[in-house]
């Protein structure tokens, strides 16, 4: 131990910036392909946009330098990459169905892109200390339920193809369950590190395995409930799946106990086998999912059909950006952002974004596992895992692993809510893993500890001390 | 809390995987199939926004693309309309059909591996991807001389040069425009695909190798005779039974001559008058005496029983097998379920002239790129030696006699010796027979083999016979490739 405590760690500051500007360099190269591949000349605006998304992402990198030096160097060049890939692709759709820059949904995108990047700086210099957000437990988790529930609110909930996950104020339309998901998550997380000792608590023993008792079974109920309250009520499967995988997920990691998971996943069939039975909208999914190409499918949507067969049109190589027909698809820029880009870049494109996603989440996981508080690894842990499963619920839908929902794929789909949702996620990442990968020495000589620290940060230390020898281990 | 960090880590891990099997098994495994699609519009799309190389015969496009305004970019054209539908097939929404369209349809698009390195040029440049053009082997005039000598005559004609196996004339009638079936007006090219492929005469067939194939008739009887000769203990000088009609063993079925009569003035005749006259009952003992075995041997040496392409799969003819005498009987004068192609029994005549040599036919000459560089050029293959060349020689005179001074008559052309065989097929109770003539000329040293089949008698009706309705279109077809 005394050995590795020698070594000095390494910031990788120097080595985000080159990836960074390879990140660029490659979303650049897409970027102009496309204009090459319809209009056969590379985009007038071509240096225009490349010199500002070096601006915007050298400007984020220098911000990190400054105020979260210790931060995880990969997370940024991963997300600039997928957003960045997201943006072309959607421009490529506009293009295609000859929308032009201002009415399009790539000019939008690009808005909300910007304003999604300045969220997170915001993010990273108003969060000194992610364990401020513990703070705000109950007001996260109030405010989180109500903006998950807020589109069933007359006047100005809004349902857009039957499911009601949008509300309308002004103008815009939102998608208020991606901000509920991360306040959720704040809240799952200050929650149950304070419960976490009373749900360990061991009850009965039944198949082999320690149940919990039956009084802590009310708030792994009450999420259950939630949950079906928005596949029933809002029709929106996705969401549904999403926030209960994440609760259960979140207990499972506070608690170290499979029983909760064995109760969750029974939770979950029983759920949704119900829901199978009673509700329409359920069973067309379930038919088209087991057979896109029956007629029974097909005379309630084709879009799943069209999909797999623009996905099967790509192959190996795909057809080169610009030069498929992802058009075909209907949401070919957002709910089926996934099968246009498996058209046009091919399966191994496909993978090459498939595996940025699991270094991303990954990358939050090491992080989660680096920080030395119990609060930090369920927040960490839990946004990382949020990505996770609607990665999964997305590409699974549309590739046929699970029923086809209503998600968007994170930082690619068009849609400003889930943008600027994801890039707020990204912020509180970074701010997380800046404090998960300071040395210790470091924090010893200018202790992070303000007058704004929870006073409950007792426990914390202690909790932190105890992995503080793993964070050795693991670097 | 870290272990189950990482089981969660791993749960990512394994979610993630399952993502790419299942991408793997939509854009690789099942890839195939699902483009295969007919109700795949980008499959549809692709097909007609991708510049299909042309089928040339000679220098003139027998099948082309044209540019055209709209969604679809290109119209597949075929100037020469029905004239050589069934060699150039169609190329319709549902696909390549019929003919080279299919047979080549990766070369003509572009996407075969035999265009590895421009395709690979292609990928780096974002070229659009451009078919490759065949050059066919097919000779205009003897074409246009078998379309006009057949008529509105059902039937089939191929002519070939016996040196190279290079198909000179492929005529299948009745026929169609394939211009109506690659329109891009997909409601009309429906209806006329529906009223094509239920019209009872089959005009999409390609009679010339496939289809229901014919009873060849008495053109088999050079085979009998092949297989005699190759026996060592016949010579065209045999001396053979010939009367008008003989009793088979096993049955009470008899086996007579075309005309009732006997074969010749004397009770035995010689094999090689018995083949100028074309009588039955003198092949039926031959066949009797030499054997099933010999005659389905023989037979198979021509080539019946495989599976060629030309590269549209070409039908195998059949012998039958485990024949009893009686079936022998007939088959040995192409009865009973014998059944052959006309370009198999061009195979055969060509096979004669070309001293027992049979090559393998094919229709493209050559494969050239978009720039016009040559890809791939056909070089002639040898199949087998069917014969001897001396029996080739043998059979050759006897062939001679039947046009100068038998039952092929009507295939004289002044000048050149022709050398043929007719056959008249009945094929079923009531109808009238098939006519056929099969040759070669010259007969020293031939440059073209023909067969020639004109069903039900063609015009002539009840009173065709081989030698009147298909010696006289097989006696043009020569004509117009060797006096030019």
């Amino acid at each position: 131990m005394t050995v590795i405590a020698s070594i000095t760690p390494r910031r990788g500051r120097n080595v985000e910036l080159a990836l960074l500007l390879f990140a660029v360099v490659i979303v650049m190269f897409a970027y102009v392909s496309v204009g090459l591949a319809t209009k056969a000349e590379i985009p007038a605006r071509a240096l225009t946009i490349g010199g500002l998304f070096v601006a915007i992402t050298v400007a984020f990198h220098l911000v990190l330098r400054w105020r979260a030096p210790w931060a995880d160097p990969l997370i940024l060049p991963i997300v600039t990459v997928l957003n960045g890939m997201g943006l072309v692709m959607i421009d490529r759709i506009d293009i295609a169905e000859s929308r032009t820059a201002v009415t399009g949904w790539a000019f939008k995108q690009l808005l909300w892109t910007g304003l999604g990047i300045a969220l997170a700086v915001l993010v990273i210099l108003a969060l000194r200390d992610h364990r401020l957000l513990r703070r705000y437990t109950y007001l996260s988790g109030l405010l989180g339920l109500i903006l998950l529930l807020s589109p069933l609110l007359p006047f100005i909930g809004t349902s857009v193809y039957s499911a009601r996950l949008w509300i309308t104020i002004g103008s815009f339309t939102v998608q208020p369950g991606e901000l509920a998901k991360i306040l959720l998550t704040i809240f799952f997380a200050g929650y149950l590190v304070q419960t976490r000792d009373a749900l360990s608590v061991a009850g009965r023993r039944f198949l082999g395995m320690q149940l919990p008792r039956a009084r802590d079974l009310a708030p792994i109920l009450l999420a259950w409930l939630t949950s079906v309250g928005v596949l029933v009520f809002e029709r929106d499967l996705g969401s549904s799946l999403l926030f209960f995988g994440l609760f259960v997920a979140m207990l499972y990691v506070a608690t170290e106990r499979r029983s909760w998971v064995a109760i969750g996943l029974g939770l979950f069939l029983v759920g949704a086998f119900t829901a199978y039975l009673l509700f329409s909208h359920v069973q067309v999914r379930v038919t088209g999912w087991l057979d896109p190409f029956s007629p029974a499918a097909l005379q309630v949507s084709d879009q799943l059909a069209l999909g797999l067969m623009g996905m099967a049109s790509g192959g190996m190589m795909g057809t080169g950006l610009g030069l498929g027909r992802p058009d075909i698809t209907y949401f070919a820029h957002s709910d089926f952002i996934v099968p246009s880009l498996g058209e046009e870049i091919g399966l191994i494109g496909l993978f090459a974004l498939l595996i940025l996603y699991v270094l991303l989440i990954e990358r939050g996981m090491r992080t989660a596992i680096g920080t030395r508080d119990g609060f930090g690894k369920l927040l960490a842990s839990g946004l990382a895992f949020s990505i996770a499963l609607q990665c999964f619920v997305v590409v699974g839908g549309v590739t046929r692993v699970i029923p086809l929902t209503g998600l968007t794929m994170p930082f690619m789909s068009a849609g400003g809510s889930s943008l600027l949702a994801n890039w707020v996620i990204v912020g509180i990442l970074l701010r997380i893993s800046d404090g998960a990968r300071r040395p210790l020495i470091d924090k010893i000589d200018t202790p992070p500890s303000g007058p704004g620290l929870p006073t409950a940060s007792g426990a914390d230390i202690a909790q932190g001390s105890r992995d503080d020898t793993e964070v050795v281990r693991a670097s | 809390m870290n272990a189950p960090i990482r089981r969660l880590a791993v749960l990512v891990g394994l979610l993630f995987a399952s993502l790419l099997i299942s991408t793997t098994l939509i854009q690789y495994v099942f890839a195939g199939q699902l483009n295969a699609r007919p109700d795949n519009r980008r499959t549809l799309l692709s097909v007609y926004n991708r510049d299909r190389g042309p089928i040339l015969v000679g220098t003139k496009e027998v099948a082309t693309s044209v540019r055209t305004e709209g969604e679809f970019t290109y119209l597949r054209r075929y100037p020469e309309k029905s004239a050589y539908a069934h060699v150039t097939g169609y190329f319709s929404f549902f696909g390549a059909a019929g003919g080279l369209e299919l047979a080549e349809n990766s070369l003509l698009a572009g996407s075969s591996d035999k265009l590895f390195y421009r395709r690979a040029s292609d990928l780096i440049t974002g070229r659009k991807p451009q078919g490759a053009t065949l050059k066919l082997t097919l000779n205009p005039a003897a074409q246009q001389a078998a379309i006009a000598a057949l008529g509105t005559q059902r039937g089939a004609a191929v002519a070939l040069d016996p040196r190279t196996g290079a198909i000179l004339a492929m005529v299948s009638n009745p026929t169609y425009d394939p211009n109506v079936l690659s329109s891009h007006d997909l409601t009309k090219v429906d209806a006329a695909y529906k009223r094509l492929n239920a019209d009872s005469t089959r005009p999409l067939v390609n009679r010339a190798i496939g289809g229901n194939l014919y009873p060849p008739g008495s053109t088999f009887k050079l085979i009998t005779a092949a297989a005699a000769l190759s026996s060592g203990s016949y010579a065209p000088d045999s001396a053979l039974p010939g009367p008008a009609r003989m009793e088979l063993p096993q049955t009470t079925v008899g086996l007579s001559n075309a005309t009732g009569r006997p074969c010749g003035s004397t009770p035995q005749v010689t094999m090689a008058f018995a083949l100028q006259q074309s009588c039955n009952t003198p092949f039926a003992y031959l066949g009797m005496k030499v054997g099933a075995g010999a005659v389905g041997a023989q037979a198979a040496k021509f080539g019946f029983g495989d599976t060629l392409s030309i590269p549209m799969r070409v039908t195998p003819s059949r012998f039958p097998a485990d024949l009893n005498q009686p079936q022998l009987a007939q088959s040995s004068i192409g009865g009973y379920d014998v059944r052959v192609t006309p370009l198999q029994m061009a195979l055969v005549a060509g096979a004669i002239g070309n001293g027992g040599i049979v090559m393998r036919p094919y229709l493209v000459e050559s494969v050239l790129g978009s720039d016009l560089s040559t890809i791939e050029e056909a070089s002639p293959e040898r199949l087998s030696q069917a014969i001897s060349a001396q029996v080739a020689a043998q059979l050759t005179g006897m062939m001679r006699g039947a046009v100068e001074n038998g039952t092929g008559r009507n295939a004289t052309i002044p000048g050149i010796a022709v050398a043929g065989k007719t056959g008249t097929a009945r094929h079923a109770e009531g109808k009238a027979p098939h006519a056929w003539f099969v040759g070669f000329a010259p007969a020293n040293n031939p440059t073209i083999a023909v067969a020639v089949v004109v069903e039900d008698g063609g015009d002539a009706g009840r009173e065709a016979a081989g030698g009147t309705v298909a010696a006289p279109i097989a006696r043009d077809i020569i004509e117009a490739v060797l006096k030019k």
